[in-house]
C-alpha cells in the first residue's frame, strides 16, 4: 500500500542524533585512511628499495607505524574529528618491531553497545523512534516524539557519560595551536601550510567522553533483548 | 571501541594515558588498560573495592528516607586531621532485570515479583546471587507498571498508630496471593542492602565496626524510633545511634560552612528548619544561645509527622493536566495518569527554577513501539503550577490559619493518615503558633509581648522539593509577611545546602561531633510522655471511669539520663499482659516526673499507641499481684526505654511500645 519504504528518502537521514552516526562514519574513513595509507607506504618502500637498499631501517619503522594505525582504534575519546594520520610520524622515536604482522582489529565487545541501545531505548524509546516510519505523520506529531526522544536521550547520556567538550573557546573565535598539539583532538581543515603554532577559526568545539559509567550484567544476562516485549494481565 | 565501553575504572585509566600522551609515539611504550573479561561474572563487580587499612575508622550516616537512602561516610580515624572530606556511597542495585548500576540514592521502594517475572539469576547482586527481595530502582520501575506488588512508603506506616508495624500488611491493597511483608521488614531490607553494598566495597572495614547514625524524623514517636533501632539491630547495626533529620541538616550546614557559621548564626537566633521531601514535611525549631562563651544549639520543639511532601504536588499537578485533556474528551487510562505524574515532576522542576520557562509541553507516548501516533500531547503552564503549587500548597494565609481538619471517613484503618490540609504554610502557622512558649525557659531568648506565635530568625531549607526556588522564596515571603504584621525583623535564609544529600552527610559528621569534635545541638526528647491511669473515684454506671495521665518522661530528656517514678505504686499481675493507654505532649515542657493531668485539650496530649507489660512467671507464681514503679530512660541510641521495676525486690521488667494491636478495626 505504502511504496514510500522502498524508495531512498532524504529526509530520512537523521539530524538529530548525529554523535553516533558521526562515530561510525569516523570508523569507516579511518579504516578506509589507514587501508590506503598502508598501501601507499607499501609502495614507497617497494620503490626505495629498489634505489637505496640500505635505508632498511627507515623502511621498517614505517612499516611499524603503519601496523600502529589501527591500534589508536579502541581509544576511549570520542573525538569529533578525524585523525590526520600523516601528521603525527616521528620516525626516530619508534621502537623496531619484527616482521609487520596482519592488520590487528581490536573486535568490540557487542553488550556494551547492546547497552547503550538498550538504555536509549528505556529513557528514551530511541529504536521505537528509528523504526517508526515518519513519513506517514505531521510535523507537530512528529516534534511531541521528538521531545520525548531528545529528553530521553538527554537524561541517559548524561547519567552514563561525563561530557566535557575539546576546546573551551567560543566556536567563530580565533584559536592558536602550539607545536605538539594532539593532532587527535584536533583536526586542521582548509589551507594547512607552514609549521606550528597554527592559528585558525575554531569551527566546532568538539566532544570528548570524561567518564563513562555503564550499567554492569548478571551473568547469563541476554543484552540482546534490548526492549522485552510486554504483555499486560 | 572496547575501550569506550569498559568499566569506569579502565576509563579513567584511558583518560589519563590520554592526557598523559601528547606526542603520538608515546602510546607505544604505555601499557594498554587490562582487558576486562566479559564472560566472567567480573562483571557485575561493581565499585572496585576500597582497601583501607583494618585500622580506618569511618562514621557513617544513613539517610532512611521515605522515598529514597543515602550512605554518606567520613573518614575518622584522625580526629585532628584538618582536612575531612565527605563521601558518598554509590550503591549498586538492580535497576532492571540483570542490570546493574551504581547510585547516590537507593529508592525506598520493594517489590514482590511473582515467580514467573524474573528469569532465575537476573537479580544477582555483587553480592549475593539471590536477594531475599527486590529493593531500590528496580522495584521503583517494576512497581510503576505493577502496583499490586510494591511496597511504598514502609517508613510512614512505622508511625502510623494503630498498626502492628511487624505484621506482614504490605502491600495493602493486593490480592492475597500477593506475599506481604512488614514495615520493619522492608526498612531491614532497605538497611540491609545499604550494609551488604558498603561491605563489598570496603571489605577490611566492616560496617558494624564503625559510627553508625541513622536518622529518622524529628516527628517520629518512641514506637517508630525503637522500630528504627531494632532494624538496625537486626542487620547487625547494634551501635547504631538516632539522629533527627531536621538536626541532620543543620549539621550539614554547619559541616559544610567549614566553620564559617559561627558568623551567620546569633546569639538568639531562632532557627527554623523546614525539611519537605517526597513524602513527608518535618518542622523543627532550634535556639542559639551562648554557654560560656560559646555558642550554642538547642533543638527545642519538633512539629507533627506531616504526610505531605513533593509526590503529592506531582500527582495534583498530573489531575490538573488529566481534567484539562479530559475536557478535549480524551480518557486517559491509568498508565497515562502515571507516566503524566512523571511527567509533571521534571516540568515542575523546571518552570519552578527557570524564569524564562512558562510553558512545558507534556508528552506521554503511546506504550506500543509506534512512538510517534498516539502520543498524548498537553502542555503545563506557569499559572496552572503557580494556581496548582503554590496556590494550592503554599498559601499566602495569616499566621492564625491553621490546617482544616475534617472527619475521617473510613479511610484511615486501610491506608496511611495522610495530611488533609495541603497547605504546607497552615501547617507551619499552626506548628509556630503552638510553639509560641518553646523559648521560655532560655536565657538571652525573648518573644515581644504581643507575639502571637514563635518568630524564627533564620531558616533552613531541606528536602529535595525546596530545591525549586520559587517554593523556596514563597515560603520565606508568607513567614516574613506574618513576622511584619507583629513588627519582628525578617527572618534570613540559611543557604548552601545539598538538598537532596544534607541528611546523610549531616548524620555522617554528626559521629565526628560524637567524639567530642566540633558544637552538639542538645535537645533530648522533644515530648513529654504520659500513661493513662483510672483515677480512684467511686464508679458511675454507664460512665467509663475518669483517666487521668501520668507524666513518666519530662520534655528534653537527655540521651543516657533516666527518672524514677517511686511514688505512684501499679499492682501488676504475673503472667498476665498488662496494658496502659500512652500519651505524648509536645508542648507541655514544665511537667515533671509524677505530675497527673486530670484534664487535657486534643491540642496538647495526642494519644500514641498502648504500651504493654508482661510480668514473666519465672520463679513467682501466676496471678500473683506484684507492686511496680515505672521507671524512664533515654538509651544511647536515642530511644525511650520504659520499665517496671518491683518495689520489693530486684525484679525489672521492660514495656514494649511496638505492641500496635490494632485491634480498633
Amino acid at each position: 500500500m505504502n511504496n514510500t519504504q522502498f524508495q531512498i528518502n532524504l529526509e530520512l537521514i537523521p539530524t538529530t542524533f548525529d554523535a553516533i552516526h558521526a562515530y561510525l562514519a569516523a570508523t569507516v574513513f579511518g579504516l578506509a585512511l589507514t587501508v590506503i595509507i598502508l598501501l601507499f607506504m607499501l609502495l614507497i618502500g617497494a620503490m626505495r628499495k629498489t634505489k637505496q637498499p640500505e635505508q632498511k631501517i627507515a623502511d621498517n619503522s614505517e612499516q611499524a607505524i603503519s601496523t600502529k594505525i589501527p591500534k589508536r582504534e579502541p581509544e576511549v575519546k570520542i573525538v569529533e574529528k578525524i585523525v590526520e594520520v600523516e601528521k603525527i610520524v616521528e620516525v626516530e622515536k619508534i621502537v623496531q618491531q619484527p616482521a609487520p604482522e596482519p592488520i590487528i582489529l581490536k573486535e568490540a565487545t557487542p553488550d556494551a553497545a547492546l547497552q547503550l541501545l538498550s538504555l536509549l531505548q528505556t529513557e528514551a524509546r530511541f529504536i521505537d523512534f528509528i523504526k517508526e516510519d515518519i513519513n506517514a505523520y505531521n510535523d507537530a506529531d512528529i516534534g511531541a516524539a521528538a521531545r520525548v526522544v531528545h529528553t530521553g536521550c538527554n537524561k541517559a547520556i548524561n547519567e552514563h557519560f561525563t561530557l566535557t567538550t575539546v576546546r573551551s573557546e567560543q566556536e567563530g573565535s580565533k584559536v592558536t595551536l602550539p607545536e605538539g598539539f594532539n593532532a587527535a583532538e584536533i583536526r586542521l581543515t582548509g589551507n594547512i601550510v607552514g609549521k606550528a603554532p597554527f592559528t585558525g577559526t575554531l569551527v566546532h568545539k568538539g566532544w570528548l567522553i570524561k567518564n563513562i559509567k555503564l550499567p554492569k550484567l548478571t551473568q547469563g544476562h541476554n543484552a540482546n533483548i534490548i526492549a522485552a516485549a510486554e504483555v499486560e494481565l | 571501541m572496547k575501550g569506550l565501553f569498559n568499566s569506569t575504572q579502565s576509563s579513567e585509566n584511558t583518560n589519563d594515558e590520554h592526557s598523559e600522551s601528547v606526542t603520538e609515539t608515546d602510546n607505544s611504550t604505555e601499557p594498554t588498560p587490562p582487558e576486562p573479561d566479559t564472560s566472567s561474572s567480573e562483571f557485575i563487580q561493581s565499585p572496585t573495592p576500597q582497601n583501607e587499612n583494618t585500622g580506618t575508622h569511618f562514621s557513617i550516616g544513613i539517610d532512611l528516607g521515605t522515598t529514597h537512602c543515602v550512605l554518606s561516610y567520613v573518614d575518622i580515624s584522625d580526629l585532628e586531621a584538618d582536612e575531612r572530606e565527605q563521601h558518598v556511597l554509590q550503591i549498586p542495585q538492580l535497576t532492571a532485570p540483570g542490570t546493574i548500576e551504581d547510585k547516590d540514592q537507593l529508592p525506598s521502594f520493594l517489590y514482590q515479583a511473582h515467580e514467573a517475572e524474573i528469569n532465575e539469576g537476573d537479580t544477582a547482586l555483587p553480592w549475593t546471587s539471590q536477594p531475599d527481595f527486590l529493593v531500590g530502582e528496580i522495584a521503583r520501575n517494576l512497581g510503576s507498571k505493577t502496583p499490586i506488588r510494591l511496597v511504598s512508603s514502609a517508613k510512614s506506616w512505622l508511625c502510623h498508630a494503630g498498626v502492628d508495624c511487624k505484621s506482614a500488611i504490605l502491600p495493602t491493597e493486593s490480592p492475597e496471593e500477593v506475599e506481604r511483608v512488614s514495615p520493619y521488614q522492608a526498612s531491614v531490607a532497605y538497611l540491609q542492602h545499604l550494609c551488604d553494598a558498603w561491605n563489598q566495597q570496603h571489605p577490611n572495614t566492616p560496617i558494624r565496626e564503625q559510627e553508625i547514625t541513622i536518622t529518622v524524623p524529628a516527628s517520629f514517636d518512641p514506637a517508630a524510633r525503637e522500630l528504627t533501632a531494632e532494624a538496625a539491630r537486626a542487620v547487625g547495626l547494634s551501635n547504631a545511634t538516632l539522629l533527627e533529620e531536621p538536626q541532620a541538616a543543620l549539621y550539614s550546614w554547619i559541616e559544610k560552612s567549614d566553620g564559617d557559621w559561627r558568623n551567620h548564626a546569633n546569639v538568639g537566633d531562632i532557627i527554623l528548619v523546614i525539611d519537605v521531601g517526597g513524602g513527608t514535611t518535618d518542622l523543627s525549631l532550634i535556639a542559639v544561645t551562648e554557654e560560656s562563651g560559646n555558642l550554642s544549639l538547642t533543638r527545642i520543639a519538633v512539629g507533627d509527622h506531616i504526610l505531605l511532601g513533593g509526590d503529592n504536588m506531582d500527582l495534583a499537578l498530573a489531575y490538573t493536566l488529566k481534567a484539562k485533556l479530559e475536557k478535549d474528551s480524551k480518557r486517559l487510562e491509568p498508565w497515562q495518569i502515571q507516566a503524566l505524574t512523571h511527567a509533571c515532576r521534571d516540568a515542575k522542576e523546571k518552570i519552578l527554577s527557570d524564569n524564562d520557562a512558562d510553558n512545558i509541553p507534556i508528552v506521554v507516548p503511546n506504550r506500543g513501539s509506534s512512538l510517534i501516533g498516539g502520543t498524548l500531547r498537553t502542555e503545563l503552564t506557569r499559572d496552572e503550577v503557580n494556581s496548582v503549587l503554590i496556590q494550592g500548597f503554599l498559601p499566602d494565609i495569616a499566621s492564625s490559619e491553621h490546617p482544616v481538619t475534617r472527619a475521617r471517613s473510613g479511610l484511615r484503618s486501610t491506608g496511611l493518615p495522610y495530611a488533609q490540609d495541603a497547605g504546607i504554610t497552615r501547617h507551619l502557622a499552626a506548628f509556630l503558633t503552638r510553639q509560641l512558649n518553646a523559648v521560655d525557659d532560655l536565657a538571652g531568648i525573648s518573644l515581644p509581648e504581643n507575639a502571637s506565635f514563635i518568630h524564627p530568625t533564620a531558616v533552613l531549607f531541606n528536602g529535595g522539593v525546596l530545591k525549586a526556588s520559587h517554593f523556596s522564596e514563597r515560603i520565606m515571603n508568607v513567614l516574613n509577611s506574618w513576622l511584619s504584621t507583629e513588627q519582628a525583623p525578617e527572618a534570613r535564609l540559611l543557604s548552601g545546602l545539598d538538598l537532596d544529600l544534607a541528611v546523610a552527610r549531616g548524620a555522617a559528621y554528626y559521629g565526628f561531633v560524637r567524639k567530642g569534635k566540633g558544637v552538639r545541638i542538645k535537645g533530648g526528647t522533644a515530648a513529654s510522655y504520659y500513661v493513662g491511669v483510672e483515677s480512684a473515684m467511686p464508679a458511675v454506671p454507664g460512665m467509663p471511669p475518669e483517666l487521668q495521665a501520668l507524666c513518666i518522661a519530662p520534655f528534653g530528656m537527655e540521651e543516657g539520663s533516666e527518672t524514677d517514678m517511686l511514688d505512684d505504686e501499679f499492682g501488676l499481675v504475673v503472667g498476665e499482659p498488662v496494658r496502659f493507654r500512652f500519651f505524648g505532649s509536645k508542648i507541655r515542657r514544665e511537667d515533671t516526673v509524677g505530675t497527673r493531668l486530670d484534664y487535657w485539650t486534643d491540642e496538647e496530649l495526642e494519644e500514641l499507641d498502648e504500651i504493654e507489660i508482661t510480668l514473666a512467671e519465672d520463679g513467682r507464681k501466676a496471678g500473683e499481684v506484684i507492686p511496680v514503679y515505672l521507671c524512664a530512660s533515654i538509651t544511647e541510641v536515642g530511644t525511650l526505654e520504659l520499665q517496671a521495676v518491683s518495689t520489693k525486690d530486684e525484679g525489672q521488667w521492660k514495656i514494649e511500645f511496638d505492641v500496635r494491636a490494632g485491634d480498633e478495626d
